[in-house]
Order: C-alpha cells, then structure tokens, then sequence
C-alpha cells in the first residue's frame, strides 16, 4: 500500500466528493508514515511525483483554481458578475475581459468564476449523493446477500437499463427545477454504480479471515460492517467517486444547458453556454469560453482520477 | 432453442413492466401535482379556484387513490394508450409517433457514425505499427467522451454554418441538415464503442486461437480481421441496447441545440412544462428501445457464437462477467 501522498492530496482537492470518503479510516496510516521520515521528505517526493507526471500537475492545479472559484470566487475577480456596463457590450477576448463580455457589457470571466460556485455545488452534491446511497446499498446487498440482495441488484440492473439523462429529465419532472433539484436528479443516476462497485468490494472483503475472527469474536453485524468490511471496501469505490465528478460536471452543465438549472440572471456554466447561443454568429466567445472551461475541468478531473486509479492499483 | 427464446422474451416483458412500475412511483410518489402545475403553467398565480382545481383532478382521475391509478394507467398502457399530455391535450402516443421519424433518422445516421468511427479508432489504435500512432488514436475516445455534446454541437455549427458556411445550422430538411446533429450524437457514443472495441482486442492477444492461427501461417491482417476483430465484436455488440438508449437520450441535447423536430426536442420542452404523461412515455420508449434492441442482440448473439447455447442459455453480458 504505497499511496502517494500528492495523489491523496490531489485527490482531497478535487472536492469534498472524496473528502467525504476521508472520514473513513485510512487504509495504512503508521506504513506510510514509515515510508518518509518527516513532512519535508514526503513533500519532496510528492514535488518529484508530479514533476515526472506535467500533465497531472496541471490538472492539479486546474482543478485547484475552480475550486477557489467556486468557493472564494472575490479572490479571482472583483467585478459584480450582474452588473455590466452597456458601452462595453460585446467585446472580445482581450487584457481587460479575458473571456471578453456579454450582450449587456458583463464581463464573463467574471460571470464563468462566479458561475462556478453553482455548477461545482452541484457537482459535489451529486456526487456525494450518489456515493452515500449507492455505498449504502451495496453495502447491505453485498454483506446480507439471499433475498435483499437479489432484489436490490435487480433493482440496480433496472436503472441501468434507463439511459442516465432520461432518468435525471423524470426526476427533475417530478421535483421541479433548480440547481439542488439538478444535482439530485444526476446524483440518483449514479447510485445504481455506486451500489454495483460497493456490493463487489464487499463480496470480496467479506470472506476475508478478518471478517471471520470478528464474527467469531461475538462482534455484533453493524460493527463488523462499518468497522471492517467498509474501510477495506472503500478504495474502488472512491476511485468511481473521482471517476464520477468528470460525468457529474457533463450532467449538470447539460442539463443547465437545456434550462433546468438555477433561474436567471444567476450564471452557472451550462446556463452561459446557452444565454451565448444567440449571439453565436457575431460573438464566438459567449459559447466559446464556458465550454472550454468545461471541458478543461472534466478533462483534469479524470486525470485525477486515473492517477488515483493507477495508485489504488499499485497498492493491492 | 426455443426455451431460450421464451426465456429472453419473458425476461424483456419483465424489464419493460418495472422500467413503467418505478418510473410511475417516481412521478406519481414525489410531491408533483400535475393539476396545480397545469393551471399554474405560465403564471405564478393560479386563476382557478378550488373548485375547479377539483373538477380537473376528478376528470385526470387523479383523486383515486395511487394504487388504483397505477392498475387503471398499466392496464391502458398495455393497450398502447399512454394518456393525454397535460399541455397540448393530445394523446402521448401520436405526439411520440409523429416526431419519431426525424428522430430515428438522426439516430440511425449517428449510430452508424459512430460504428464507423469507434471501430476504425479502436482497430488502429491497436494494431496500428508505430506506437505513437496507437497512442494519439487511443488517447482520443477518452477526449471525446469528456466533451459536453452541447457545446460541441454549437462550435460545429459556429465554424462549418457560419464561418464557413457549409452545411445549414437549424433544421429538419434533407441530408445537409442532418450531417452536423448526427455527428454531435455520434461522438460520445463513439467513444465508447472504440474501448469496449479496443480493450476486447487486447483481450484476444492472449488467446490460444490467436497463437493458432498465426502458428497455422496467416498473415498479421487475416488474424486481426478474421480472429481478433470477429471475436472482439461480440462483447461490443451486447452494448448495443446501453449505447441505442444513449443515442435517444442524447438526442433530447442534440435536438435542442439544431433547433430540430423529434423525440429529443418533444421532451425536452415536456420537462420544461413539467408534462408528466410525456415524460413517462419517452421513458417507457426508451425502455422499449433497449429491452428490443436487447432481444435482437439475444436472438443474434447464438448464431454469431454457437456456444452461448450449450452453457443452458446464460445472459450473454453475465457470460461475459464471469
């Protein structure tokens, strides 16, 4: 179990999505420490890791600034993302307007950094609600098995069955729109997934000798549940938590796009790329930027999570 | 034969039935209520009293208690009445059928676009000769499969309608306007074919029938085509109902960004008026769609792998599982 630390650390910063996986207990805590005597060895490795990997770095540090975005968006921009001044409408790209501005002069590099903290909340609401009930699901088919099983994972088959964005289109019928109801609906998409991976770790966990010796030690089912079959379930799991917040930031930009997000004039990034569409044979940069800006956030996301991926798997 | 056959069938009739039973607890449990969402359509102040508000629920039969509104709404479905839209009053299954043919065109096109390039990227990436090619053909699926299909819709029509001025931007009429929707809906799609395809065919390499047929004296082609790519194409083809589900789905985007007439755009402006008797039907298409295409790919698969039946009739994706 060699877990780089700067995957760890890479992978804390692509949200609370696998933050909330990190209240689990920690795999090998005294090995890795063993590893690197002292916090300035293990940064060193961890400098050296991302050094032979650029790409990763980048992605790091992509995904860092999105997240700042989202969550301090005033350190990035001090413009007012509503507020446009009308004699500077329709401008390009430039030194001024990085991402030039809108219809009404609204500088929408300004409007992308706001914007972000919307989409991401999404994205991490849905990927948290995914993983939580999915994790649960498998959890309970994979460790009581027979019927509960059987029809939990026939369940899952069903909604697997469904194509994800009709799924998230009926959900969002039934709650009504806006950014929360958004992420519920591409959260509930997720959770057949979830339940699939979680019900084979634990299949797999479960026959463990461990297992056995808590069993026969008297340990009552819920502590050998969350107290040794979880914390050895966790790592898949939270590799398609990583996997899943690429696919988490398409849904809901998607379903942004089509114009069941957040109301206007409030920018989110799918909502922006659509507001753009108007002007799209005079003004590039109104459809441009945010889907760009798109694509980079879910290109560097995988990224993580394949390193982390590759990591999990060096660690077995 | 035949028991796989009745098998298959009744497995597709049960898939159908619970795709309908949770997508009904689903609009019909959560705290919707299509009346007060009909009259309100448009306006925040509802102008109808209680009353009315009454007299409409009666008339939608919806002051039945759920049970029976589930027994009455599946005993018309299996006749194929869906019920009537909420907004425009007609009947769910002619608002469905008369778009559908713009939709399965659009569909069709970019399935075989994505066929064509899915199994090209694949097919090279894997066995093309110098490893920096097979690398750059590989690295691209992945690509494509994190571009949101929105936005790669309006940079299409950004450049070749109006830049360049190719290809019409909007539209429903002949083959020019269709090019550009059935590209944007072939990607994704493409994409993952060409690594179900591309991980199948290394799959391959190891097998003894490889080691045969090149021991044997056939040429490198001949056992990537003959061998390889035959055997590869079978766990790709059991797919087929996922990525048939996908395209209808993705053409609810597609559509919405071509500004064109079908499935996709239909429901798209359902959800928008929260018209739940039309999204039910797009899901219960969709369902349809898949548990068919399934069925056909059931029917199909023992014929292209005659050993499918001699394992007592296992699911070909469980088969594949194991």
């Amino acid at each position: 179990m060699t877990e780089s630390p700067a995957v760890t650390a890479a992978v804390t910063a692509a949200g609370p999505v696998t933050g909330t996986g990190r209240t689990g207990p920690q795999p090998a805590p005294d090995r890795r420490a063993a590893a690197g005597t002292g916090s300035g060895r293990r940064l060193l490795r961890a400098a050296g890791y991302l050094l032979r990997r650029p790409g990763l770095a980048l992605s790091i540090l992509l995904l860092l600034t999105v997240l700042v975005a989202a969550f301090f968006p005033t350190l990035l921009t001090s413009d007012n993302p509503l507020r446009g001044e009308v004699a500077e409408r329709l401008r390009g790209p430039s030194a001024d307007h990085w991402f030039g501005t809108d219809q009404l002069g609204r500088d929408l590099f300004t409007r992308m950094v706001h914007g972000a903290a919307l989409s991401l909340q999404a994205t991490v609401l849905a990927v948290a609600v995914g993983l939580a009930s999915g994790a649960a699901l498998g959890l309970v088919s994979g460790f009581f098995g027979g019927r509960t099983d059987a029809v939990i994972m026939r369940l899952v088959d069903l909604a697997l069955a469904i194509p994800a964005l009709l799924l998230a289109l009926a959900l969002i019928t039934a709650l009504g729109f806006g950014t929360v109801n958004v992420a519920l609906a591409v959260g509930a998409t997720s959770v057949a997934a979830f339940a699939r991976v979680t019900r084979a770790e634990v299949l797999r966990v479960r026959t463990a000798v461990f297992v056995e010796a808590a069993v026969s030690c008297g340990a009552r089912r819920d502590q050998v549940l969350l107290r040794h079959v979880l914390p050895h379930a966790w790592g898949p799991v939270l590799v398609l938590a990583a996997l899943e917040f690429g696919t988490a930031v398409l849904a809901v930009s998607a379903l942004s796009f089509l114009g069941f997000g957040a109301a206007p004039p409030t920018p989110e990034w799918g909502s922006l790329v659509s507001d753009g569409r108007t002007y799209l044979a005079t003004a590039w940069w109104l459809t441009t930027m945010p889907g760009l800006t798109v694509v980079a956030t879910v290109l560097a996301a995988n990224r993580v999570a394949r390193a982390f991926e590759g990591e999990q798997e060096k660690g077995r | 034969m035949t028991r796989y056959l009745v098998r298959r069938f009744l497995q597709a009739l049960f898939v159908l039935w619970s795709a309908y039973t949770v997508c009904f607890a689903v609009l019909y449990l959560l705290p919707s209520d299509p009346v007060s969402l009909m009259v309100s359509a448009g306006s925040e102040q509802s102008m109808v009293d209680d009353a009315q508000v009454e007299a409409l629920r009666a008339q939608y039969g919806l002051d039945r208690p759920v049970t029976v509104q589930y027994v009455d709404h599946l005993w018309h479905a299996l006749r194929g009445d869906f019920g009537v839209s909420v907004q425009s009053g007609r009947d769910v299954t002619r608002v469905f059928l008369d778009v559908l043919p713009a939709t399965l065109e659009l569909a069709a096109a970019a399935f075989a676009l994505a066929l064509l390039l899915g199994l090209g990227l694949a097919y090279w990436g894997t066995y093309a000769r110098r490893s920096w090619i097979r690398q750059t053909l590989l690295s691209i699926p992945p690509f494509w499969a994190s571009l949101p299909t929105f936005w790669v819709g309006l940079m299409l029509v950004q450049l070749v309608s109006f830049r360049w001025g190719l290809l019409p931007a909007t539209g429903n009429e002949g083959t020019r306007s269709l090019l550009l929707p059935a590209v944007t809906l072939a990607l994704p799609t493409a994409a993952g074919i060409a690594q179900v395809f591309a991980r199948s065919l290394r799959a391959t390499e190891t097998e003894h029938y490889i080691t045969t047929a090149a021991a044997k004296g056939a040429s490198p082609r001949r056992v990537h085509l003959r061998h390889s790519a035959r055997n590869a194409a079978l766990p790709a083809l059991t797919l087929a109902g996922v990525w048939a589900g996908n395209l209808l789905a993705g053409s609810v985007v597609v559509e919405t960004v071509f500004s064109r007439t079908g499935v996709g755009r239909t429901t798209a402006t359902a959800v928008g008026t929260q018209d739940i008797p039309v999204v039910l039907g797009l899901v219960i298409l969709s369902s349809l769609l898949f548990t068919v295409v399934n069925l056909a790919v059931d029917l199909t698969y023992p014929l292209l792998d005659p050993r499918i039946l001699g394992s007592a009739a296992t699911h070909p994706l469980k088969a594949r599982a194991r």
